[in-house]
């Protein structure tokens, strides 16, 4: 049906109770209507993005949808898809978003728009106003304009909106209407009563027999015939089509609060400069770029379905090389820093009976968010935290409201923390899965006593800081790239990465230290020599992955899959 | 609207009914066509009428399926069935709204089971599809999809507990997919299920179902009651689907390494120019145009 620009009322704001989805329609468009735990209304297309299912018949988990079919998730506010239970140890393509539209709650109303860009507009007429019920009605919505004139006497008030009625028919108070069109055989009339909390009950219930025998009128008269519409899906992006690759997209942030979290490390959080935050999953970083050049990745510590602000952790390295002091030292309240949206080189299985999280230090940041991802879904998991000292904590405060299942563990020497680490990990036993982070000396301990106890290495998941390996960089070797058609020398001296992206070959990269894995790149044919932190050994045996940055090659020639 | 003579599905055998089903008479719809089924007292004569137009029949699996337009000489085939020691069984038909393939697709899904099927084909958080083989069989024209493995909490009536269950699944016919799984009562054989979908419409379908089982505890009725179980949750999320078609452009929907056998159903559907019960993809607008 023609659609009318404007913002229009799709539900009223008592249809949306704890943790239910409201199904609404307006121009012959389906939307899953739903209210998070944190107030924020989401208006979404009413359609997973996967196999097409209704959302309005997914669960509402609080701060995620979850649909029925698949058991996807999808973020509040922003509908970004973060997990994928078909695939619980990949990350999905961030780019996974489900179609949504603007949502502003107003005058007890629930109002959206088909316009992109478009600011809410409606100016209603001063004092109280009550929702009444809404009156579905089987005709088109200027059927039913004509009639509300017609058989009830209704002034039209475009001053308020165009399709708005003042009523003085329905009962002794003044009532206002306004017209939702779901499709040009359906529209469902939304009434206001002048008078607030004090409202009558009995006006209510006047106007309401009233609008009732209104809409036998008006429904007697229409055809009954079901309308043939089909709404039109738009198709989603290309690249969606197939596995999609990361995209340097950089977006700014304003430095909301920043504090000491523990000894030697810096919280900071940080906000949208305008519209909101992208989502993320569990385990996820992000780049912040710094005004000295310098990049460097910081995991989010937050909660699902966060989309206000971030914080992250910051240690501050003695040894800084402009990254950490600038952010202790220089970096103020309110100052704009550029960063990337999340990236994902540490997914959290969400398909685990017990999750065991043990950070050394600093550590802890990826796996509090994972924590509270978990703590959400109430799903078993322990965090053991090692540190020097109570003081030396990261965020402490926000440990607290993750217990009973937090433990720390301080002023530990080697010795003891590997002795105490074999305590906690434990024997192996089907869906127990760790996550480690910490210094490089801790992954390593974790790696080696729990291959000691017979954990396999698939259920061992670690993100380092830092690649302690001495870059060996004297071979020189060539590679050819199996998409591009290109074949490149490789010279010693340089990196793989760097020269690839001499030939314009573009690959994403973050830490360019062979930690964070984001510049991995798939071998065809070829040896790598591995001389990253972050492939596993059984990664780095089956020698089909490399990370460009700081590996080469023990053949002549490497052919990847660029 | 795809009831041309040049639709390809026009020409295949559908399905109308069981034998069993039919008490004399039975009217139904096939592909927007109201069709007649008549079924002698003793079950020797079975005759189709489209109108006064006598149609084509053939029984298989205690199916009669027939056809509106020319088809082929025969049907596929589920050797497994004539085993002696199988128990042959039909479940349904069920009314669905969806289209055929939307019905086809879901049964060839595995990721589904924990959230649909919860604590009997599958649970959480079992929800791993790991990854499996799918082929195109050129010279049986068929789909064949191998080493298929899920985690079941209770894969049949006859299984004991949880067990990781192997599946296989074929796509003889655009409209009905066979799948095969370990059997709870005899590891080293494989129970048959098969769906049937009879087109009523581009949107609805009556679905029959066909078991071919080992079991040697339940009776029919029990087998029939299970597998209606495992429909009856299954049709709800189908009927919540939009479109109710098929989509076969590519970007329509999103799909994941799990969903390779509908990337290849939804290929062999516009190969085939399949135009009913599906939105043909952008440049491909059916074969009322192709014929």
């Amino acid at each position: 049906m023609a659609e009318l620009s404007g913002w229009f009322p799709v539900a009223a704001s008592h249809d949306l109770p704890l943790r239910h989805v409201f199904q609404a329609k307006l121009f012959d468009r389906e939307m899953a209507i739903w209210r998070a735990d944190d107030g924020n209304v989401n208006v979404w297309e009413n359609r997973c993005l996967h196999r097409g299912v209704r959302l309005s018949i997914g669960v509402n988990e609080g701060l995620e949808l979850k649909c029925q079919y698949h058991g996807w998730r999808y973020a509040n506010k922003t509908a970004g898809c973060i997990y994928i239970p078909a695939h619980p140890a990949n990350a999905p393509a961030r780019q996974i978003t489900n179609r949504t539209y603007p949502a502003v709650e107003r005058f007890g109303l629930v109002w959206t728009t088909l316009e992109k860009d478009l600011s809410f507009d409606v100016v209603w007429p001063d004092g109280d106003w009550s929702v009444l019920r809404a009156i579905p009605v089987h005709a088109g919505p200027d059927a039913v304009a004509a009639a509300l004139c017609k058989v009830l006497g209704a002034v039209p008030r475009p001053d308020i909106h165009a399709f708005a009625y003042a009523l003085s028919t329905l009962c002794e108070a003044p009532v206002l209407a306004l017209l939702q069109p779901q499709d040009s055989g359906k529209t469902v009339i939304r009434c206001l009563l002048s008078g607030g909390a004090q409202m009558e009950r009995r006006l209510a219930v006047q106007a309401n027999a009233t609008l009732t025998r209104f809409r036998n009128i008006v429904e007697a008269d229409a055809s009954l015939e079901p309308v043939e519409s089909e709404p039109v899906f738009e198709p989603v992006a290309s690249e969606l089509a197939e596995p999609p690759a990361a995209s340097p997209d950089a977006m700014t942030v304003r430095v909301e609060r920043k504090w000491q979290v523990a000894e030697g490390i810096t919280g900071l959080t940080v906000v949208p400069t305008t519209g909101n935050l992208p989502a993320f999953q569990p385990g996820a970083h992000i780049d912040v770029t710094l005004p000295t050049g310098v990049k460097r990745q910081y995991s989010i510590t937050d909660g699902p379905g966060t989309w206000k602000s971030w914080t992250i952790a910051v240690k501050n390295e003695p040894n800084s090389r402009g990254g950490s002091r600038f952010i202790a030292e220089t970096l103020r309240q309110g100052d704009l820093l550029s960063v990337s949206e999340p990236r994902n080189n540490f997914p959290l299985r969400r398909d685990a009976a017990e999750t065991l999280l043990i950070a050394g230090g600093i550590g802890v940041t990826p796996l509090l968010a994972m924590a509270r991802a978990l703590a959400a879904v109430r799903s078993g998991f322990r965090l053991h935290v090692f540190a020097r000292s109570e003081t030396h904590v990261p965020l402490a405060d926000q440990l607290d409201g993750l217990l009973p299942a937090v433990t720390l563990h301080l002023a530990l020497d080697p010795a003891q923390v590997a002795q105490r680490l074999a305590e906690v990990i434990g024997p192996h036993a089907p869906g127990r899965q760790i996550y480690a982070c910490g210094p490089g000396g801790m992954t390593q301990s974790v790696l080696a006593i729990a291959e000691e106890l017979g954990w396999p290495e698939e259920a061992v998941h670690f993100e380092n800081f830092n690649n302690d390996h001495v870059i060996d960089t004297s071979s020189a070797f060539a590679v050819d790239l199996a998409r591009s058609a290109l074949s490149i020398d490789v010279p010693a001296g340089q990196s793989l990465l760097s020269v690839l992206r001499a030939h314009g070959v573009e690959l994403p990269s973050a830490c360019e230290r062979g930690a964070c894995g984001t510049c991995r790149a798939e071998v065809i044919e070829g040896t790598p020599d591995h001389q990253d932190a972050y492939l596993s050994r059984g990664e780095r045996a089956s020698n089909r992955h490399i990370i460009t940055c700081v590996s080469r090659s023990r053949t002549p020639r490497l052919v990847l899959d660029l | 609207m795809n009831r041309t003579e040049s639709e390809p599905s026009r020409h295949l055998w559908h399905p109308v009914a069981t034998v069993a089903e039919v008490n004399g008479t039975l009217n139904t719809m096939l592909m927007g066509d109201a069709v007649t089924v008549r079924v002698a007292g003793d079950h020797s004569g079975i005759v189709v009428f489209h109108g006064d137009r006598k149609l084509p029949v053939i029984v298989r699996f205690g199916f009669i399926w027939t056809s509106l337009g020319s088809p082929p000489s025969d049907l596929f085939e589920i050797p497994e069935a004539a085993e002696a020691d199988r128990r042959n069984v039909s479940a349904g038909p069920v009314g669905v709204a969806t289209s055929a393939p939307r019905a086809i697709e879901n049964f060839l899904d595995m990721a589904h089971f924990p959230f649909v099927h919860t604590d009997i084909l599958g649970a959480e958080p079992h929800t791993e599809v790991k990854d499996y083989d799918v082929e195109l069989k050129e010279t049986e024209n068929e789909i064949l999809a191998t080493r298929c493995r899920f985690f079941q909490p209770m894969a049949a009536l006859s299984a004991a507990g949880g067990m990781e269950v192997d599946y296989v699944y074929r796509v003889p016919h655009p409209f009905c997919a066979v799948l095969y799984k370990s059997s709870g009562a005899d590891a080293r054989r494989m129970d048959v299920i098969a769906i049937f979908a009879q087109p009523t419409s581009e949107e609805s379908i009556r679905a029959h179902l066909f078991l071919s089982m080992i079991d040697t505890t339940h009776t029919d009725s029990e087998m029939r009651r299970f597998q209606q179980l495992i429909f009856g949750q299954d049709k709800p999320i189908l009927e919540n689907q939009r479109p109710r078609r098929l989509p076969l452009d590519p970007r329509s929907e999103t799909p994941i390494r799990a969903d390779l056998s509908s990337i290849v159903y939804r290929r062999w559907l516009s190969s085939r120019n399949i135009g009913y019960g599906v939105i043909p993809a952008a440049g491909q607008s059916g074969s009322a145009v192709h014929g």
